[in-house]
Parts: structure tokens; sequence; C-alpha cells
């Protein structure tokens, strides 16, 4: 059944966002941040830590694009890469046909306000000395979105009511609010810019399972009335395959697979997605899964392995993934393009492990 | 197995545990009145969300608890004896012996400046006497059960060079070193990525065939406790709200919030099956564990509540064979005899 | 309505009490706390500040109040009464110059006083500043946190006397030396509180929303470091009376005619072994001032500490 899905993917809800091409959102061209790391006596450089090196996607208008990978893939960098908390080492981040990442700080400020950030950590995300109303006051004064106060209240009773806490909690603290009471602050404060993108960096992990819940329902609500692009980057399987359009899953600084939801859960064409999806416990006891278990750790950014950066612990490894990198073929127009990096593909399908249906979830 | 133990008599029986801390607002019941019991060999998961009394618990079955705050009362019926009687020394020589621990976080619960070898070899040293030799070499065996690669090596190496799958690996071996009869799992696999958490879990089902401790599983990830769990405790709010065996939670959950928990989690693949559905929301909060709660713990946030709920606090019931709930409206299926 | 759910062809009408099986009641095993709101409360919460706090302010209000408490001119020589013991007259006896020194403790109360919080007030400005600077410019940071380490490696004690040395001895410029020999401390912590902070999220989020550096600066990452800047701060007012003291009783302070604690115990020094009381009093006073600083400031760590106020 889902191999028919798979192979008309007009029918993914996705596409529907891909039927209109014109210029994506958002457009990342081989993205590469590189952290030197500074050790010895006079703190020079002593190597680089491959944070993201060489990274491509783009998000359309509208569209959730989730990034998935393991800690230390490079996921978030890339979230703070687009919001230019930091200059990149190379690449381009294109925002609705205009260069950000080379603007300089005083034309940046009205780029700023169209892209958005909600973190993970419910604690750390909110000034504590700040109440509620200044947290949220703050980015409508920075862009100069309220006319007058009385505007600016207007504005702060409509957020709190788009996230669903009471109106008159603005003049209360940050710490007299739950987790997740706090979390929707965070997505007020990012929605009172207006913004076309919001940036998810691990948005719901750091949640309990019934209030994750609440705010997955909350972000899908906004995303479909206001219409927003979601850049959502997670380590949680279930929940970006519940809340995604399309997913890009990154291991060691790559991109290894980019593929519309249900062609990537249906059939996985990366063995490292495929090792992921299977490793994923799932609620439902005596479920028979043939589950894939990697070898070994993830290697360091610093000195990432030869060829393909999964080599080391792919069970389908050849002679050739050691010593030639796999590509990434540039994604087809209209987001509906389903790539992965491996040589497999190139092999005769009788040999290619991954040909059809290799999901684990079948 | 064992013949020391009585026929029937379960290898760790909890009775009516209250953990309580004194707060300077007033005083957290963060366990209030649980009981449940472990046969020899059984893995029992406790599942709940951060706050519910799943974590204390395991560190009240320890004594763990730092006493005052903290102070706790009922009976923790271990093989029989009730841990809360016996003395420190006593106890101690059931820490790491009989009864051991792995917990969350394996780079703070190791000790760094301490290589691994000599980490696993001191609780072999204490509650075996081996001499420094033989508890090496014993070391470097646990080292090699729980999948290590080069234990001859890694036995001599420090935490930090350690990965945190490693770390947790060293955790685990650490923990069986003494053959211990109960091995309590605090969040093993929390802090770990999904494939290093799909390793530890595999290391985990394999060991328990192998050397047969009973496992209590403290877990909020209710995908861990499908997969290893064998019967599930539910825990609210400091107390017990459901107990049955783990097909039988996930087939047919009799407590509302049971059943909230498993609306709210999206299943893996349901954009193949097509059963996609909003997830569904446990509105509020949980209850302040320190104003005393007459009715229901789960009356504020349950969608069945009535006035009786609120009121009355119901009993844990059996609703069916072994499967237990505290809820007034849960149905009731006919018991055989 | 809810008699759909229950056990079919039992009931059909609504559940009461005498149908279900309630839970039995637990009895509470530890004795109920009273919450206690406002001052009082506090107090009780956070016994140290209460203590430390108490101590601090009957000191201040020595200090303030000395003319009223029965002492008389402090520098009021009578070469006729030297040297007398302890009595009702003379409560702390009198010194070599006859002196009254239980009104000289009492008014060198305002000496330590006035030197601990100035220096504190004024090491905390200046370090702040330097530490903001050095946090937040990077180029800046190598060059003042070398300035800082240079000053550092010099004992603080031995960097004011010799400061001293270059000056005329005044209240003014003993604290003038002390201040610079703390502000080094204060100035890295406030850099490692604000390169801490710079990681937090919601500056990376107020970045984000536009908020430019010098906004950033005053209202998230400032308002953050005064908590740890204040307990620093009390420290500093403690050592800062200690180091008073020093400079006065080696004759490198407080001009000999203002009475100073550390004064009054160098000019009793000479007699030490034969009339003690001249040092002992003064000595007292200081020690339980520093002891009600240091108290007062490991009680605000406690209270400002986010990882104690998380607990339980």
């Amino acid at each position: 059944m889902s191999a028919t899905l798979s192979t008309t993917p007009t029918t993914d809800s996705a596409t529907s966002h891909g039927s209109a091409p014109g210029k994506p959102l958002l457009q990342v061209d081989d993205l590469k941040k590189h952290f030197p790391l500074r050790g010895g006596l006079l703190g020079g450089v002593t190597g680089q830590v491959y944070a993201v090196d060489g990274v491509s996607f783009e998000i359309a208008k509208g569209e959730t694009l989730s990034l998935v990978g393991e800690s230390g893939c490079g996921k978030s960098t890339v979230g703070k890469a687009v919001l230019r908390l930091f200059d990149i080492t190379s690449g381009q981040v294109v925002l609705d046909g205009r260069r950000i990442d080379t603007l300089p700080q005083s034309s940046l400020r009205p780029m700023r306000r169209r892209v958005q950030v909600v973190f993970q950590d419910p604690f750390s995300s909110l000034n504590p000395r700040m109440r509620v109303k200044d947290i949220l006051a703050e980015p409508i004064r920075n862009f100069g979105l309220a006319k007058n106060s009385a505007d600016l209240d207007r504005r702060l009773a409509e957020l709190m009511d788009t996230v669903r806490l009471p109106r008159d909690a603005v003049t209360r603290w940050p710490h007299e609010f739950s987790g997740g009471q706090r979390q929707r602050i965070g997505i007020a404060r990012a929605l009172a810019a207006e913004p076309d993108l919001i940036i998810c960096d691990e948005a719901v992990s750091a949640l309990d399972v019934s209030v994750k819940a609440q705010i997955v329902n909350l972000l899908q609500d906004l995303q479909r009335e206001l219409g927003l692009a979601l850049l959502f980057i997670s380590h949680d399987l279930a929940i970006v395959e519940h809340m995604t359009h399309r997913v890009a899953v990154m291991y060691l600084g790559k991109i290894v697979e980019v593929a519309p939801r249900r062609s990537l859960f249906a059939a996985p064409k990366h063995p490292y997605t495929q090792a992921l999806l299977s490793a994923v416990p799932v609620p439902q006891p005596g479920a028979a899964r043939q589950r894939i278990i990697l070898k070994g750790d993830v290697p360091s950014p610093i000195s990432p392995p030869s060829g393909c950066r999964f080599h080391t612990r792919c069970p389908y490894v050849f002679d050739r993934c050691r010593v030639e990198e796999p590509l990434l073929k540039p994604p087809e127009p209209g987001f509906h393009a389903h790539t992965a990096a491996c040589h497999l593909h190139d092999l005769p399908a009788d040999q290619n492990p991954l040909a059809g249906e290799a999901s684990p979830l079948h | 197995m064992s013949s020391s133990t009585g026929a029937e008599a379960p290898l760790l029986d909890v009775r009516n545990l209250q953990t309580h801390f004194r707060t300077p607002d007033g005083v957290n019941r963060a366990v209030d009145g649980l009981s449940f019991h472990v046969n020899a060999g059984e893995t029992v998961a406790i599942v709940g969300e951060s706050g519910c009394g799943k974590s204390v618990t395991s560190m009240s079955i320890l004594r763990l608890i730092p006493e005052p705050p903290g102070k706790i009362a009922g009976e923790i019926l271990f093989q029989g004896k009730d841990l809360l009687k016996l003395s420190d020394k006593e106890m101690r020589a059931i820490r790491g012996n009989d009864v051991s621990m792995i917990f969350q976080e394996p780079m703070t619960s190791l000790n760094p400046v301490l290589t691994v070898g000599r980490q696993i070899g001191e609780t072999l040293r204490l509650h075996q006497g081996l001499s420094g030799a033989q508890a090496e070499a014993k070391s470097i065996e646990m080292l090699k059960l729980v999948g290590i690669p080069a234990p001859e090596r890694r036995v001599r190496e420090y935490p930090h060079q350690l990965s945190g799958g490693m770390r947790q690996r060293v955790m685990i071996a650490m923990a069986l070193a003494c053959n211990p009869k109960l091995l309590i799992a605090d969040e093993p696999t929390t802090a770990l990525d999904v494939t290093i958490q799909a390793q530890i879990l595999d290391l985990m089902r394999d060991l328990k065939h192998r050397v047969g401790a009973a496992i209590v599983l403290i877990t909020h990830d209710l995908g861990v406790v499908a997969e290893v769990a064998e019967r599930v405790i539910v825990m609210y709010a400091g107390r017990k709200v459901e107990e049955a065996p783990v097909r039988e939670l996930f087939s047919d959950p009799k407590h509302p919030y049971t059943q909230g928990l498993l609306g709210a989690v999206p299943k893996l693949g349901s954009s193949l099956t097509g059963e996609e559905t909003r997830l569904a929301e446990i509105p509020g909060l949980v209850p302040s564990l320190k104003t005393r709660i007459d009715g229901c713990v789960f009356a504020g946030r349950c969608p069945k509540v009535t006035d009786l709920c609120r009121a009355v606090a119901p009993a844990l019931e059996p609703k069916a064979p072994r499967h237990t709930a505290a809820c007034h409206y849960a149905e009731k299926e006919l018991m055989a005899a | 309505m809810s008699t759909s759910t229950i056990q079919p062809g039992t009931l059909h009408r609504p559940l009461t009490a005498g149908d279900v099986a309630a839970a039995a009641p637990l009895p509470d095993i530890l004795p109920p706390v009273r919450a206690r709101r406002g001052l009082i409360g506090f107090l009780r919460r956070n016994p140290t500040i209460a203590i430390g706090g108490g101590l601090m302010l009957l000191i201040i209000a020595v200090a303030i109040l000395a003319p009223l408490l029965w002492t008389v001119d402090p520098t009021a020589l009578a070469p006729a009464r030297r040297t007398r013991e302890p009595s009702a007259m003379y409560w702390f006896g009198t010194d070599m110059l006859g002196r009254d020194v239980y009104s000289r403790v009492l008014y060198g109360a305002r000496v330590s006083l006035i030197v601990g919080f100035a220096v504190a007030f004024f090491s905390s400005v200046i370090g702040l500043t330097i530490g903001l600077v050095s946090g937040f410019v990077r180029w800046a940071d190598a060059i003042v946190m070398r300035v800082m380490d240079g000053i550092m490696s010099i004992p603080s004690i031995l960097l004011a006397i010799a400061l001293m040395a270059l000056t005329r001895g005044s209240v003014g410029n003993v604290i003038l030396a002390i201040t610079i020999a703390e502000v080094p401390r204060v100035s890295r912590l406030v850099r490692g509180v604000v390169l801490s902070l710079r990681e937090q999220p919601y500056v990376d989020a107020a970045v984000a929303s536009g908020t430019t550096t010098p906004r950033i600066i005053l209202r998230h990452i400032l308002p953050n470091t005064l908590a740890p800047l204040t307990v620093q701060a009390t420290y500093i007012c403690a050592s800062a009376m200690i180091a008073e003291s020093i400079l006065s009783f080696i004759g490198a302070g407080t001009p000999p005619i203002i009475p100073s604690w550390g004064n009054i115990m160098a000019e009793g020094r000479a007699l030490w072994q034969v009339k003690p009381y001249i040092v002992f009093f003064p000595a007292v006073f200081l020690s339980l001032t520093v002891l009600a600083v240091n108290l007062l400031g490991d009680g605000l760590r406690d209270w400002l500490d986010p990882r104690m106020a998380k607990k339980v």
C-alpha cells in the first residue's frame, strides 16, 4: 500500500506546497561552519571542528522541513547559521532571494524579523529578570511593529491568545510558569516579530509527553493559520513524522538524505536513515521489527572519516565507500525529490539492499 | 530459581511507600502510598512524567534519600527483609551487591579520576573480597560481557576517554559485577542518541537472559517500556494509577491518564498506515504535591471527571486479570473465578 | 452519561460514594510546614542572612549612633588616666595616652564600615565595567585580562601597601589603594559570568529578534550579573575591612589621629603583654563585623544561587 504512496508522491500533503513552483523562502547552499580548535601555549589554532560541512536545502513558504540526526551531527549549528548568530565559514544563505550571510549588521535587521527561533530548554530560553510583557515587547519594539502603546498592548493580548495563555499573565515572571507554559511564551516571542520562518531547535524535546502533545498541536495549528514555514530541528523521529512535510537527515555535518515525509518513512534510501528508523523504540509491545543495530559510535567531527562519512558504521559498506565521497544529487525543482548520498544506488538493483521497500517500519 | 526465597514470595515487595520532603513552603509528598512487587528475574517498568515520583521511588528503595529533609515510611521488603529497618552498615552491604543501580547520566555517575577498572574492581573488592589482580581480571570479564571492544586496554582508561554509550556500558558492567538479584535502571538510555539507545537496550535484553537479574526500569519513554518491560506500573502525582502486563496496558489501558499518555505519543510509521490524527492533549498541569489531594489525583485533568472523583480517592482495584487501575469509572471485565 | 462507562448490567444511575471503593487515607509522615510569607518567612528560610544581616545592622547602628552611646571624645588625651583597666567608668579601659578605648572602638567602626562599603562599591562598579567590556570585546579581552593577571600576581595587601607608600595617609587613599587591589577579582568574575550568559538561549533569541548589542548588555546581561556581583561585593567588603586594619596597624593606612580599629590595635601593640584589653576589644569588633559580612554573603549566595533554589 505504501509502495503506491511512495511512488506517487503527489498524494503526499507536502507536495501541495511544491505545486506552486517559485522561489523558495529559504535556500541554503553548500553551507559550511568550521569551529577552530585552540590550544597550546600561545592559543593558536590546532585543528578544526567540521560541525557543518557542505549542507544544501531549501524551504518553501508554509512548509515544514525537518532536520534530523543525532547529537553532534551539526543540525543545531545549521539553525544558528540561518539565524546568523555567527558568521559562516563558506556557502550561502538566501532568504526570499536575498543573501543574508553577507549582509552587514545595519541592513540585517529587517531580515532578522522574518526568521525567528524557539529553543529547546524552556528554562534558559527566557530571561529570568524580564516580565513576560517585556520579553514579548522586545521584538515588537525592535522592529517598530507597534504604532503606539495601545497597539502594543493589543498585540501582546493577541499573542497571549494565540499561544493560549491568559492575557493577564503578561505581568508575571518566567519562573511563575511551568515548562510547557514557558515554551508557549517562547513561541509567542517568535510570533511577535511576524516572521515567515520559525526555526524550532528541539523545541519540544525537553517537554513531558502530555505537554509535548500540547505544544506540537499548537505549532501545527499556528503553521496552518499563519502560513508559517518551519525548520524543525529534532532527534525525535516519531514527532518529526507527525509534524513535517519533508525531512533532511544529517550525519556528521552533512545531509545524507532528503525526501518528502512518506517517501522517507516508507522507503529510506540511505543506510543511516534505515538504521535510525529501526532504532526508535515503538510503543507497541511485541511489534516484530527487523532491527539494524549500528556498531560503534559517531566518529569525531574533528577528523571525519574519508570517503562516505558513514562507512565506519555502515552494515553495507564496500570498497568504494571508503575512498569516494557519495554526493547528494541536487534536488529537482518541486520539492518532491527523494535523494540520498549513497553509492549503493549505483549498483544494480539486485545487489542494492536499499532498493524497493527497505523501511524497517513495515 | 534460587531456593533461598519462598516459592511464591516476590523478590522485592514495596508496601505503602511514602517518601516526603520538607521544603520551606510545605511538605512535598513525592511518593504517597505506592505498593508494588517485583518477582525474581522479572522486568517491571515504572513509567510517568517528570515529578510523578518514579525516580524518588528508585532512590527510596536503595535508601539514597537524604533524611532530613526527606523521610521514608512504609515497607520495602527485599527477599523478605525490610530495607527500611536495616542499619546503614547492613544497607551498604546490599547496595551495589544484591541491589545495584544504573543512572541516567553516565558521565556524572562515574568518578572522573579513577580508571574504569578500578571503579568496577572497587565494588568487587568491597563486597566479594577479591584481590587487586582478581578484581582486574573480573573487571575485564565484565567489560567483555557488556560488549566493550579491547577490554584489556579500556580497563586502564578514564571515563573521559570513553564515549557516552561506552560509559553507560561501563555503568552496566559495574552494576552487574557482583551478580545482583535486582537491578534498578533509572532512565538508563534517556541521555543517549537513538542508535546508541538501541545498542544499550539490546544489551540489556541480552544480559537479562544471561544474568537473570530482575530489573526495575524507571522511564518516561513508552517506546522503551514496550520494548523491554514485562509488567508496567503507571505513576501520576506520587501514586500508582495503573498496573498491567505490558501488552495489555498498551492494548487496553483502563485509567484515563494512561489512555491520555498513549494518545499523546505519535507512532512511528503513522504516515504510512494513514492513521494520522491530532495528538491527544492532556489539558492542564500536574497538581502541586505540597497540598493534600482528597479525591482522585488526576481529577483536575481528567476528561471524564465527576464530583465523585473530586470527593473520593479511588482505590486500586482489579479491572481484569493481573490488571489494576485507580479509577471509579474504569470498565471492569469479568474475572475468572 | 457516566453510566455508559460502567460495568454493563449493574447500574443505570450515576455512581455515588457508596458504589465505589475509596483508597485508604494516608497519614502524614512529616509534621506540616507552616509556610510564612513576608519578611519573617524569608528570614526563617534564610537563617544565615538573618543572623549576618542582624549583626551587620547592629554594627552599623553602633557606628552611626556612637555619640549617643555614652561615649566621650575619642581623641581627648588624659595623660593622668593612662592604661586604666576596664571598669564601670572606662568600660574597655584607657590607652597609653589616657583615651577611652570604648569610645575609640565605637567611633572606629565608622572608618571600617566606610572603607568596607566604599571599596565594595567602587571595585564592583569598576570591575563590572571592565568585565563587561572584556566579555564582549574580543581584542580588548586579551589585553585587559593580562593586565588583571599582572595585578593579581601581586598579593593584594602588598599592592595596597605599595600604593599607600606613594601617597599621603588618608581614608580616601586607603579606599583607593584597596579598590585597585580588588578590581581584578571582580573583573574576572564578571567576565566569566558574561561569557556564560552570552551562551544562554535567551540571548540568542534576543539577537534573533533584532536587539542591538548595547541593549543586550543592558537588559539581558547586566541584570543577570548583579546577583553574583552582590555576593562578591560582600566578600570584598569583609576583606577590605581587614586590609584597612592591616594598613593602619603597620602605620600605612588611616592617619593615627582618626580612631580606627587598626590604629587602636597598633597603639596597644607595645603593651599587649601587660594591657591586652587595648588590642582585644577592637579585634573582637573587627572579627564580629567581618563574620557578619561573610555570613550575609554566604546567605545571599545560597539564596541567589539558582541551583539551590531548584532543589526539591
